[in-house]
């Protein structure tokens, strides 16, 4: 068997439980993997470890705390000297993918949502196909989430290497991030408002429940383009954010083709809409022909008898 | 100040996509600039009007790519460029960015917007591979862009907005931003017309990624449809027992 390096996937410093799913896809492909986690202290890494990984290690350096990705290839360059390398398909996490495979020469397949005979497969055309390659050699590979079953945790020894202190960062960040909303592109659970949501203050209802789940507030773009209030962030679909979620919620969303684009890959789809016709209620596990106003507070009160 | 914009062909995203025989048939759909494109171009436009310079478009891809060249120079670029050999078929991300960087730095240019992600591919290598195939940072899926010596750029870091600065040279990839592109004019377009692309070759390592096949995602089986409110405290359950995700 070749060998591998998974790369954790790191959320505010901690290990994220995607990690589990990239050792997964490492195994998959009939490697062994190095767990590598990117840290500023070593101790994030305690008790880090899952079955089928040979060895964990701690990658300590100040660069990580930024998210400057030529850095962290710069950090991450040596310990991924050998190996594909296997990331998540998060925004940040393909800029290090893309990063590494050109620092050594090696090509990127993004997106992997499918793993056989050595063969990689990703969606293209917004998921109109999905493509199949295989890699003559190593690969940086990044992995969407919620894909493949995480392997299971495992107690390990971690070794830790220092690389603080060599690397330099280009980019500085001016102004303090706005404590804004859960971003959709980070969320495993998303509720979408569409043009159906009648005017913007209504998403209020939407963000009520979003907090009860942990869940992002998305948007269709005819919400973001008739409403100033509603900002491009927070679209979702070909000329805005692909997701990936658990669960997608779409509320007063029809499901045009370019919205579908950018969720029909979502796990579970519940759509609400008022119209039985509506073209999304093909592509939803559970679809609730009702108005928002009927349906969003029982939604709300059973949510929150369930999990509040 | 030299200015590059990279402008892919790319089916129009409404097209259809049909696979026949484990590929994708692209015959007969309608062919368009990458629609993230169209932000990096008005970034590079921005970007000469604010410090002056040239603003050179460049693709990678066969004779066929020169309409998208044409359409840039019709929006207002100055210099059209492509790479091609004709024995290209398929080209990994080592290939493409080889090429770009080649070119890009015989151009001697000091700053490259491109897309955030190809409309065919969804990939988003391109940017920061090429930016650490030259050496530069890159920032991804920039919104906004403030030029000076150095550029504040407007993107999001853990998907909150942040300012960032960069000096150059540096690539930015691009995002919809709260702006409107500009569209070609009829003096652009007879401009366009008369406009000359200049063809350029690159050396590219040996390609070890190998397209096997396309398909068609698979169906998902018929879900469930419910009416009426009433049914919103079923599918809560539904949600627990049968698909684990709450
Ligand atoms: C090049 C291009 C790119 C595009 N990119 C995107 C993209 O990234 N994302 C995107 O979303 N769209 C995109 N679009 C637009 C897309 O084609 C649709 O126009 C858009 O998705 C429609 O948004 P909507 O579903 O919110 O609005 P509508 O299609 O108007 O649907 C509103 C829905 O709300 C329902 N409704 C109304 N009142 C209620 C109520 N009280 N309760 C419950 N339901 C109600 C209606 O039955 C209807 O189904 C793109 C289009 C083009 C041409
Ligand atoms: N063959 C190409 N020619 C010109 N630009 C390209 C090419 N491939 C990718 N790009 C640029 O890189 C961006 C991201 O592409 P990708 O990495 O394929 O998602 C595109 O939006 C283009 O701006």
């Amino acid at each position: 068997m070749s060998e591998s390096i998974v790369i954790a996937e790191m959320n505010d410093g901690k290990v994220s439980a995607t990690t589990a799913e990239l050792v997964s896809a490492a195994l998959a492909y009939g490697s062994t993997p190095t767990l590598v986690i990117p840290c500023t202290t070593p101790s994030v890494a305690d008790g880090e470890g899952y079955e089928g990984v040979t060895q964990v290690i701690a990658c300590v350096a100040s660069v990580f705390s930024s998210f400057d990705a030529a850095g962290w290839a710069e950090a991450l360059d040596e310990l991924t000297s050998e190996g594909s390398i296997f990331v998540s398909a998060s925004p940040h996490s393909r800029d290090l993918a893309a990063r590494l495979a050109a620092r050594k020469g090696i090509p990127v397949v993004q997106d992997v949502i499918r793993i056989e005979n050595g063969k990689f497969t990703s969606p293209v055309y917004s998921g109109k196909a999905n493509q199949t390659v295989s890699v003559t050699g190593d690969a940086a590979i990044s992995i969407r989430s919620n894909i493949f079953q995480g392997a299971s945790p495992a107690t390990m020894t971690c070794n830790v290497v220092d690389k603080s202190g060599q690397v330099s960062v280009a980019i500085k960040e001016m102004l303090n991030r706005a404590n804004e909303r859960l971003d959709v592109s980070e969320a495993n659970i998303i509720i979408s408002g569409g043009r159906g949501m009648g005017n913007p203050s209504n998403f209020s209802h939407l963000e009520e429940i979003a907090d009860v789940l942990g869940a992002a507030v998305g948007a269709s773009r005819a919400a973001v383009d008739t409403w100033d209030e509603i900002p491009h962030s927070m679209q979702v679909g070909q000329t805005g954010k692909t997701v990936n979620p658990n669960l997608y919620i779409a509320v007063g969303i029809s499901g045009a083709i370019q919205h579908l684009a950018g969720m029909r890959s979502s796990k579970y789809i519940v759509a609400i809409n008022k119209d039985a016709e509506a073209p999304i209620f093909q592509h939803a596990d559970y679809g609730i022909v009702a108005t928002w106003e009927e349906a969003l507070p029982e939604l709300s009160t059973h949510l929150q008898a369930m999990l509040g | 100040m030299n200015i590059v914009v990279l402008v892919k062909r790319v089916p129009d995203t409404n097209a259809k996509i049909v696979v026949t025989n484990e590929r994708v048939d692209l015959s007969s759909v309608k062919w368009v600039i990458s629609p993230y494109d169209e932000f990096a171009i008005e970034m590079a436009l921005r970007h000469r009007e604010s410090n002056g310079g040239e603003v050179v478009a460049l693709t990678l891809g066969d004779a066929q790519s020169d309409k998208v060249l044409k359409d840039a120079k019709a929006i207002g670029v100055d210099k059209l460029v492509r790479i091609w050999n004709d024995n290209w078929n398929y080209l990994d991300s080592v290939g493409i960015q080889s090429a770009l960087a080649q070119t890009i730095t015989e151009l001697g240019a000091q700053v490259v917007y491109c897309g955030k992600s190809a409309a065919d591919t969804g990939a988003a290598s391109t940017g920061p591979g090429l930016a650490e195939k030259l050496g530069w940072p890159n920032i991804s899926n920039a919104v906004e862009t403030e030029f000076g010596d150095k550029l504040l750029v407007t993107a999001p870091v853990s998907g909150n907005p942040a300012k960032l600065e960069v000096g150059l040279p540096a690539v930015i990839t691009c995002d919809k931003g709260p702006y409107k592109v500009r569209k070609p004019n009829v003096k652009g377009i007879m401009m366009a017309k008369k406009a000359t692309v200049e063809v350029k070759e690159a050396s590219i390592p040996e390609q070890t990624v190998k397209l096997e096949s396309h398909s068609y995602p698979p169906q998902k089986p018929a879900g469930k449809q419910f009416h009426g409110s009433e049914s919103v405290q079923n599918v809560v359950q539904l949600l627990r027992d049968e698909a684990n995700v709450i």
